[in-house]
């Protein structure tokens, strides 16, 4: 979607909601609207799309407490805020609108979780991304390294970019609006996806994209929305394998999910931020058993978010349970870099080819 | 053989002075800051015995003063009957010696030991005697005793006796010095607060060092002394009725009527054709056998619960809450007394009260306090059934948050009256639990648990409503204005929401740009002719339309405006001012109205 055609959409759909306020104003009713219930428990799976989204309970916000009036009245400043954003074509962070805020008096935010919190119910509501009413994050994205090439409109003018030739040792810059971005060529056979700094600067350090031609990419953690849409694109557009190579513990497999299945908090745009072909490449606990890697007892918390993910619809296949089941049974839990142990170039040389052969992707 | 008589020889009788001297933890003086509370509750357990017997309020004078390094000097004074000369030696210096063991009713002091026991560590830590001064009457001279107590022989040592010049007519002044320290100073003054909670009918006067309390009686009327009772046959132990019957010159039937309670003749020849003796039998010459099978005829012929209305002396819902209104700012308080209830043939009474908000901690567990027989319990309180009971409870169910204990403004009384409270041990801090007990305690809280909700709930109707208010008056407004600005459409007349909503007498305050608008509006369906209270630091000087009559008190103004509303219409008053202070409209029903403050 051109820049032109998702602010015409965010400006016809904000204008919707204040309309209908509005009209029931004029009614004499007390305004409301309807949002999605945000909770672990209206999250379903859509076979259709493979990625989790929000279910059909839904609440009614009606102005008839101080407390809804107020939400209300913040949503309506906000749109006001956006409105102008899109006429005058400017653009602000998050955190930046937080402290606007200080002069819409009774609909100041009290904190910042509240403004993102608001923010992210217009995008459920109008069904427009957050990218569309100029708002950006304040992270900034991950990095992406390897045979391919994009076109970026930036503040210069329309850029082509090659992601291994233009681009210095730490890659491509992933902007927080990934939306204009062309995906033009690419060369590649599959990309990975690495939870740490470390691994994915071993690996364009090892020339590992070069010898294999894989795009990697840097998830930084958690990755933010705009590299998770990104990863969603290059798999639509391109069909490329995405593999994610993340540390070997229970928080490292839910960076996976969010990848490949979409995050609780986003499950309203789980269509265009997950990547349901993502595959989880490791570390898988059976490694640790296998290259008999160094490795640290699991701690209590460990042992129950590894527990809470046997139950956690995500996790629900043969393979989870076999790897949660003997990762539970060892004890012990890995982070990627532990492959070190084995010498520097062990996991671009041994760990990943065998790795990927196995899997089927070279 | 040899070993035996080795050991013989160091075998020999232990006074009960002395096993309590090593064992003072059994009677509450384990630490010396315990000490101190526990000599000032046995003191004034007395003295509100006393008093109760004697049919006085009680008037009652407390001192603590350092004399030396962590020597304390206790002197408790009461207006009670005071005690004959000839007795008060044993009363003080002799464990074990009492005037209310033998009795069934409802008293504070029970076996004898408490302020034997007073002296008695004061002559272990300090060395010095009791001193105790005693009047029985206007006509009789007061006596001044120093006592110690000999403790082989646990008999009373008198160091001195001598007539006193005394301003009291009657009464009791008893000073114990001890070693101690006042670090439980909070936990004393709480001892005494709770104390006069239940006592409403007696005045404390406390002089702690250089500081002095008083708690003051909110009932002038002097508390009806329990009576003692006969045994009941069903709580009844077998030595007991064995020495009952050894004392007895009278024929098996008349012993049953006469010494038991309840048990009529019909009763008394049942439990006789059950155990199969003649009832015109001698029971002083009765065999063990015989006794045995008597007393298991007495405890299955079914009989009456023992009369409790005499023996027992519960506060009352009225003087609880009174007491503790007195002692403590809550927004509610409700009480309840059970009907008495009987265990193991010992009658009782549990008496509960709730109260909540006010001045109480908004957070953290709820404040228990717990009582025997009008004294309160100050330590072991999770060894007790009164707190096993409260936590018990399912106080969620009445709008409080529980973690065991309810969480929150709350506070939680609990009273046991009995002739036979059930303590865990001597030292009496903790009730045992008694199913029966519990059982009452239980139905109490519940009853009260219902009553506070139904307060929480009103309140939080209320809240609701002016909460409502405040978003319909105040943010739809603003909602509407932004809205406009949105949809690039004329401003939206947001009063027939309100009208809709409220059906209510609305008054709207708020200040914009140094002038103050109060705009009242009539929403229901009916005329009102209502005055407006307006106080704040305005003078309303070049109001629009000028006030009735102003007063200023302290830089306060109180305008007021009076006037004839008719359904459906505003009306409107503007002044130059800041704005700020209270709003309030008198002339109609407190449902029927709605004052909301804009710019808060």
């Amino acid at each position: 979607m051109s820049k032109e055609e998702l602010d015409a959409r965010s400006m016809k759909a904000l204008m919707t909601i204040a309309s209908a306020w509005y009209d029931q104003m004029t009614a004499g009713e007390i305004p409301s609207i309807s949002l999605p219930t945000r909770t672990k428990y209206n999250i379903e799976y859509d076979d259709a799309s493979e990625v989790w989204k929000y279910g059909d309970k839904e609440s009614l916000r009606t102005a008839a407490t101080a407390k809804s009036a107020t939400h209300l009245l913040k949503m309506a400043y906000v749109i006001g805020f956006v409105k102008q954003q899109l006429i005058e074509n400017r653009s602000s962070t998050l955190r930046e609108m937080y402290y606007i805020s200080e002069g819409w008096k009774r609909a100041k935010f009290g904190a910042q979780d509240e403004s993102n919190f608001l923010v992210e119910d217009l995008e459920i509501i109008s069904d427009v991304p957050r990218e569309g009413f100029h708002l950006r994050p304040e992270e900034n994205g991950a990095s992406i390294y390897g045979p391919m090439r994009i076109r970026e409109p930036t503040r210069r003018g329309l850029k082509l970019i090659h992601c291994q030739d233009d681009v210095g040792s730490a890659g491509y810059s992933i902007p927080n609006n990934v939306e204009n971005l062309e995906l033009v060529d690419h060369d590649a056979k599959f990309v990975i996806a690495m939870e740490t700094g470390g691994m994915y600067d071993r690996l364009i350090e090892n020339g590992f994209d070069e010898e294999h031609n894989a795009i990697l990419l840097h998830l930084k953690g958690q990755p933010a929305r705009s590299t998770r849409r990104l990863l969603n694109r290059i798999s639509q557009t391109w069909n490329l394998p995405i593999l994610v190579f993340t540390d070997g513990d229970p928080w490292s497999y839910r960076i996976y999910a969010s990848v490949a299945y979409g995050a609780i908090k986003s499950a309203h745009m789980s269509e265009i931020l997950a990547t349901p072909k993502a595959q989880f490449l490791g570390l898988q606990p059976s490694d640790i058993r296998d290259y008999n890697l160094p490795s640290d007892k699991l701690s209590d918390k460990d042992v129950e978010a590894l527990n809470a993910e046997l139950t956690d619809p995500r996790f629900a296949t043969e393979y989870w349970k076999k790897q949660i089941n003997l990762q539970l049974e060892l004890g012990l839990k890995s982070e990627q870099q532990a492959f070190a142990a084995r010498g520097l170039d062990f996991v671009t040389k041994k760990y990943l080819p065998a790795r990927l052969t196995e899997m089927g992707v070279i | 053989m040899v070993l035996a008589e080795e050991l013989a020889k160091q075998q020999r009788s232990i006074s009960v002075a002395e096993f309590f001297e090593k064992n003072k933890h059994l009677l509450g003086f384990d630490s010396p800051t315990r000490g101190v509370i526990t000599t000032i509750k046995e003191a004034v357990d007395n003295a509100l015995d006393a008093c109760e017997e004697a049919q006085v309020l009680p008037d009652i004078y407390i001192s603590i003063k350092k004399t030396g390094p962590e020597v304390f000097r206790i002197i408790v004074e009461d207006n009670g009957p005071g005690i004959v000369p000839a007795q008060v030696p044993f009363v003080f210096g002799k464990l074990l010696y009492g005037s209310r063991f033998h009795q069934i009713r409802q008293t504070r002091g029970q076996q004898g030991i408490g302020i034997s026991a007073a002296v008695l560590y004061a002559q272990l830590t300090s060395g010095l005697p009791a001193v105790v001064i005693s009047r029985t009457g206007a006509k009789e001279p007061a006596h001044r005793f120093e006592i110690l107590i000999k403790i082989e022989t646990n008999e009373p040592d008198i160091i001195s006796e001598q007539p006193f010049e005394w301003d009291r007519i009657h009464g009791t002044r008893v000073q114990i010095e001890f070693k101690s320290t006042m670090s439980a100073k909070k936990k004393l003054l709480e001892y005494l607060r709770y104390t006069s909670v239940v006592n409403p009918h007696a005045r404390f006067r406390v002089e702690l060092d250089d500081e002095a309390f008083t708690f003051e009686r909110v009932s002038q009327e002097v508390i009806a002394c329990p009576v003692a009772i006969q045994p009941h046959p069903h709580g009844i132990e077998f030595g007991q009725l064995k020495r009952m019957a050894a004392a007895s010159e009278e024929k098996l039937i008349d012993f049953l009527v006469n010494g038991f309670s309840r048990v009529g003749k019909k009763t008394a020849q049942e439990m006789c054709d059950k155990a199969g003796l003649k009832p015109a039998l001698k029971v002083k010459g009765l065999g063990t056998e015989e006794l045995k099978n008597l007393l298991a005829a007495m405890q299955s012929v079914a009989v009456p619960a023992p009369p409790t209305t005499q023996c027992l002396s519960p506060i009352g819902e009225d003087l609880i809450r009174r007491g503790l209104d007195k002692e403590f700012q809550m927004d509610f308080v409700a009480a309840r007394t059970r009907p008495s209830s009987v265990y193991s043939g010992h009658p009782f009474v549990v008496e509960a009260a709730i109260g909540y908000g006010g001045k109480l901690p908004p957070e953290g567990n709820a404040t228990i306090l717990r009582f025997a027989n009008r004294v309160p319990l100050m330590y072991q309180q999770g060894a007790c059934a009164v707190t096993e009971c409260v936590s018990n409870v399912n106080w969620k169910s009445y709008n409080i948050s529980q973690q065991g204990l309810p969480l929150g403004p709350v506070l939680i009384l609990v009273h046991v009256a009995s002739t036979n409270v059930p303590f865990t041990s001597e030292s009496k801090d903790a009730i045992a639990s008694i199913p029966e007990i519990e059982k009452e305690i239980v139905l109490a809280l519940q009853d009260l648990g219902r009553e506070l909700k139904t307060f929480l709930s009103r309140r939080d109707r209320n809240k609701l409503a002016e909460d409502r208010a405040r978003a319909v008056c105040a943010v739809i407004p603003e909602i509407a204005a932004k809205v406009s600005e949105i949809v690039e459409k004329p401003l939206v007349d947001t009063t027939p929401i309100e009208g809709r909503l409220m059906h209510k007498l609305i008054a709207k305050k708020w200040t914009t740009a140094g002038s103050v608008t109060i705009e009242v509006n009539n929403y229901t369906s009916s005329d009102v002719e209502i005055s407006v209270y307006d106080i704040s630091t305005d003078n309303a000087a070049g109001a629009d339309m000028p006030p009735a009559f102003s007063t200023e008190m302290d830089g306060q103004f109180t305008k007021v405006w009076k006037m004839a509303i008719p359904k459906h219409t505003v009306w409107r008053v503007t002044y130059p001012g800041k704005g700020g202070g209270m709003l309030d409209i008198r002339g109609i029903e407190d449902n029927k109205k709605m004052v909301v403050d804009l710019d808060v």
